[in-house]
């Protein structure tokens, strides 16, 4: 065991510090919470100048305009670009830490080709069209149907919680191709262009107010067969290839800007009951990063990031949770103004422990897989 | 930076395993902590890693094991002290306390080393007059004497020793805390595998099975924590040791309890006995909760790290 970051790991280091110092300072000013135009122009913005300087991408293969970096220099980079309060993902998220990975694991080579430099540039913007008004937790009852028409599937449902969907170029959707089959066999993944017609998008108002979720009816859509990733009626599968990442490395950014926030709090809190218990928070941040670490030298050994990155959701967003509830009493009545950062970051992760599978569903995965527990059997009446 | 565990590393935490597989079963560890005992310990090599040239991180993988064991014993003080006093070594920090002392292992002991913050005195086990045993110490396994006057001793270090001593033995007690945090979560799963009510096994309810996820994820969690404060006193430049020693202390300390008092939960009414053994790792954590630092002591020294309004 050892944390020591490699030589090479520190000379990254010292090139992305030099470049943030000097890149910062250009950026403009960050658009307002809801200026949702200006948020897609400004991430995107972000995530060309990450492309320009070759730091987008990092863990993608240099042939789709990736880096190719070791799992400990994107650590380095969460570090740094965190350190240097520079902006976070944003409206990039589901192209580079969701679709685009899945795409790159599971498509094909024209679809790779196609869809993964523009996400790396900032050029394209995507959304998550998985879950339903009758299909949360159990995703895999999802209805919205997808019937082949020639050369394209004629698509008819609703979508809900489909994250930056009133901004995206693309989305990411999951429908069902095979009424018949049982309820995980007849699941197909499906990339939607958004300007498609027969599409309507609603936003949601959440507890925030505005939010970067909305609704997607989708009425006679039709989408190219081509644009189905991997074998129709396999979708399932590949969800779960989308969820390993966004489980497993979606959180690292969120998590590392949590300790960040600890820091800040810090500063905030005289109450000596306040730093107790934000001493306590800090450290189970620390420890969710240590096993963060675990995780990335267990896949850089055999591949896979193997029981850790199961429970690193689970324990970050409940840890995340905690800071929250602190953070809001430490504010006392200056928390009465949503806007304040810390009350908007309050209310944002009330949603960490539903979104992305619930702790429930964690909770039910963990004792499954890991501990071997048998699944909760329907009751009888008897 | 690799922070998996070493094929060394590896090999002595199977090493140990065996160890405590073989040699100290739950029913040899129910009959306490003995000279044998002891013996035992010292020629696998247990007490003398330090001089043995073996790291912190090396000393946390053989104490998580000893945790799962339960082991009974000073462990902690022997490790410590190995190259400073001879034959068996028990601790007793002093520093914000006042009489009686509750002196552990009295009984067993050659020497007992007095900490306060200005150093280490060490105490002929002799020379202790007026020691009165608890009748029923909380952890059976680990005997408490009160005392009312210790001797003076010899000064066998100066508050460098202490604070050394602080660091190097909070992790390595946090290392056997997550053994226990960890055994208790082994033994919840296999009971609520096989005990069964309703016509099912009582492990296939999610609201039991919910209770084990979390025992896992505390003591995942607690784990990184304890290896990552033992690899920073390791090599001292790649963080902050104040910071990760109590915050390791602090997670396993909380995840020992807290999987003990869960462990005792799914366990059910067998829980509560005496015969089951859930009982012997939750009162050990509460044991080790009063050494070295509380939960409570060392989330205020994390919050001592992070900055000040």
């Amino acid at each position: 065991m050892d944390l020591r970051y490699s030589e090479s790991d520190e000379a990254f280091r010292a090139g992305l510090r030099t470049w943030l110092e000097r890149t910062l300072p250009e950026l403009p000013p960050r658009p307002g919470w809801s200026d949702w135009g200006g948020r897609r122009r400004y991430d995107t913005d972000w995530q060309r100048r990450l492309f320009d300087a070759g730091y987008a991408g990092l863990s993608w293969p240099k042939e789709y305009g990736g880096r190719d970096a070791s799992p400990s220099e994107q650590l380095v980079f969460l570090e740094e670009t965190t350190r240097a309060r520079a902006p976070y993902v944003g409206v990039n998220f589901v192209g580079s830490l969701h679709a685009g990975p899945t795409i790159m694991t599971e498509g094909s080579d024209e679809q790779k080709a196609r869809y993964l430099p523009p996400v790396l540039r900032g050029d394209e913007v995507w959304c998550q069209g998985f879950s339903e008004p009758g299909a949360g937790s159990d995703l895999a009852a999802l209805r919205t149907s997808a019937v082949r028409d020639g050369d394209h599937y004629v698509v008819n449902g609703q979508k809900i919680w489909c994250s930056f969907a009133h901004i995206a170029d693309y989305g990411e959707l999951l429908v069902r191709t095979d009424p018949d089959a049982p309820k995980h066999r007849g699941i197909s993944w499906l990339i939607l262009p958004m300007d498609t017609p027969g599409i309507d998008v609603r936003p949601i108002d959440t507890v925030i107010g505005s939010s970067e979720f909305c609704e997607v009816f989708l009425d006679d859509v039709r989408v190219p067969v081509a644009n189905r990733v991997g074998a129709e009626n396999d979708g399932w599968r590949i969800t779960q290839v989308t969820f390993a990442f966004e489980r497993g490395t979606a959180f690292v950014s969120e998590l590392v800007e949590a300790r960040r926030m600890a820091e800040d709090l810090a500063v905030l809190a005289r109450d000596p009951a306040h730093r107790h218990e934000l001493g306590h928070v800090a450290a189970e941040l620390d420890a969710v990063w240590a096993l963060t670490k675990r995780n990335v030298s267990r896949a850089a050994r055999d591949g896979s990031p193997g029981d850790g990155a199961l429970m690193v959701k689970l324990a970050y967003s409940e840890s995340r949770q905690k800071l929250g509830d602190l953070s809001v009493r430490v504010l006392d009545r200056s928390a009465l103004d949503i806007d304040n950062e810390f009350v908007v970051e309050r209310l944002r992760t009330l949603a960490l422990t539903i979104a992305a599978g619930t702790s429930q569903i964690q909770r039910n995965i963990i004792s499954e897989r890991l501990l071997g527990l048998p699944r909760e059997q329907p009751w009888t009446s008897n | 930076m690799d922070f998996e565990l070493s094929d060394d590393q590896v090999a002595l935490r199977d090493g140990i395993r065996s160890l405590c597989e073989g040699r100290f079963p739950i029913k040899r560890v129910r009959e306490g902590f003995d000279r044998a005992v002891h013996a035992e310990l010292a020629d696998a090599g247990v007490f003398s890693l330090r001089s043995d040239g073996f790291g912190v991180a090396d000393a946390a993988v053989v104490f998580e094991e000893l945790g799962r064991a339960v082991v009974p014993g000073p462990l902690v003080w022997l490790y410590l002290a190995h190259d400073r006093v001879d034959g068996i070594a028990g601790g007793l920090e002093v520093a914000g306390r006042k009489p009686p002392w509750m002196v552990e292992h009295l009984d067993v002991l050659d020497t007992l080393l007095v900490v306060d913050e200005s150093g280490v005195r060490a105490v002929a086990a002799g020379t202790v007059a007026g020691a009165v045993p608890v009748a029923r110490p909380l952890d059976p396994l680990t005997p408490v004497h009160r005392v009312e006057q210790l001797p003076k001793g010899e000064e066998l270090g100066d508050c460098e020793l202490v604070a050394q001593w602080r660091r190097e033995g909070a992790v390595v007690t946090a290392a056997f805390l997550v053994g226990v945090a960890q055994a208790c979560t082994d033994r919840s799963v296999a009971y609520a595998k096989e005990r069964r009510q309703f016509d099912r096994p009582v492990g296939s309810f999610q609201a039991v099975k919910h209770i084990l996820a979390d025992m896992r994820v505390r003591a995942e969690v607690a784990r990184a924590s304890v290896h990552a404060a033992a690899c920073t006193l390791d090599d001292p430049d790649v963080g902050d040791v104040a910071r990760a020693v109590a915050g390791a202390k602090m997670l396993a300390g909380e995840a020992a309890i807290t999987n003990g008092k869960a462990a005792t939960q799914v366990h059910g009414g067998m829980g509560f006995t005496w015969e089951v053994d859930v009982h012997l790792y939750l009162k050990r954590a509460w044991v080790l909760d009063t050494v070295l630092g509380s939960v409570d002591d060392h989330a205020d020294a994390v919050a001592a790290t992070l900055p000040s309004p």
